[in-house]
């Protein structure tokens, strides 16, 4: 299991080959990148803001749950923060375990849990100047599900 | 009792500071954000109101009604927007 926070960009083809290759028993990775949308050429950049400590913590506690719950294999989070264009990969989740359905439940419950309870804070830096991006109603209900 | 209060986001610039140092008789939650509102216009701006804000003790998410008990670190925050 492995967290990573940092500000440095990340190869996401690169991270998924070594993630897979240090695997013995999985059937099943999934993997998903997310990237900073450019909200139809009207964004200039995405500032991302985190809570150093509680962040690490936070998702090593989600990374734990999901272990548990679908039986993974291995997982891997990296979440960056600070100043990112559009196009720029900002979070990549990777999920290794013996059978699809619980490799892409656990990717879904990582994402869900990532948006609205890891420390984070995204502003969007446009030709208008600068918006906190507001949380979702949508991104809450969906932990419901778990 | 001694208590780091953190501050992040619209929260931070509202506020103008990501942290102070605060000596607080507060019992729960809600006690310290009354104090700290009180202290100058930014802070009973952005602690207006309470259901857009969140709160984590020692770096847990917590609610406002909790005891602050033995927390040295309170951080008030926007909801989160990671992923």
């Amino acid at each position: 299991m492995a967290v990573r926070v940092q500000s440095a960009p990340f190869d996401a083809g690169a991270e998924q080959a070594q993630f897979a290759a240090g695997l013995r028993q999985a059937g099943a990775v999934v993997t998903f990148t997310g990237l900073v949308r450019d909200n139809g050429g009207t964004l200039a950049a995405m500032e991302i803001e985190h809570y150093p400590g509680m962040t690490e913590r936070a998702i090593a506690a989600m990374v734990e749950q999901a272990q548990a719950r679908f039986g993974l294999e291995a997982a891997l989070v990296i979440h960056r923060h600070g100043r990112l264009l559009p196009q720029e990969a900002i979070m990549m989740v990777a999920t290794a375990a013996p059978h699809r359905a619980d490799a892409f439940a656990a990717a879904e419950f990582l994402m869900d849990y990532l948006k609205s309870r890891a420390p984070f804070w995204k502003k969007e830096i446009g030709a208008g100047g600068a918006v906190w991006v507001a949380a979702k109603d949508a991104d809450e209900d969906a932990l419901r599900r778990w | 009792m001694q208590v780091t209060v953190l501050y992040f986001a619209w929260l931070r610039e509202r506020i103008g500071q990501p942290r102070e140092v605060v000596e607080t008789g507060a019992i729960t939650v809600a006690d310290l954000v009354a104090e700290l509102a009180a202290r100058s216009e930014g802070h009973a701006l952005a602690f207006a109101d309470l259901t857009s804000l969140r709160v984590a003790l020692d770096q847990e998410l917590s609610d406002f009604a909790a005891p602050l008990a033995a927390a040295r670190e309170v951080a008030f925050f926007p909801p989160m927007t990671g992923g």
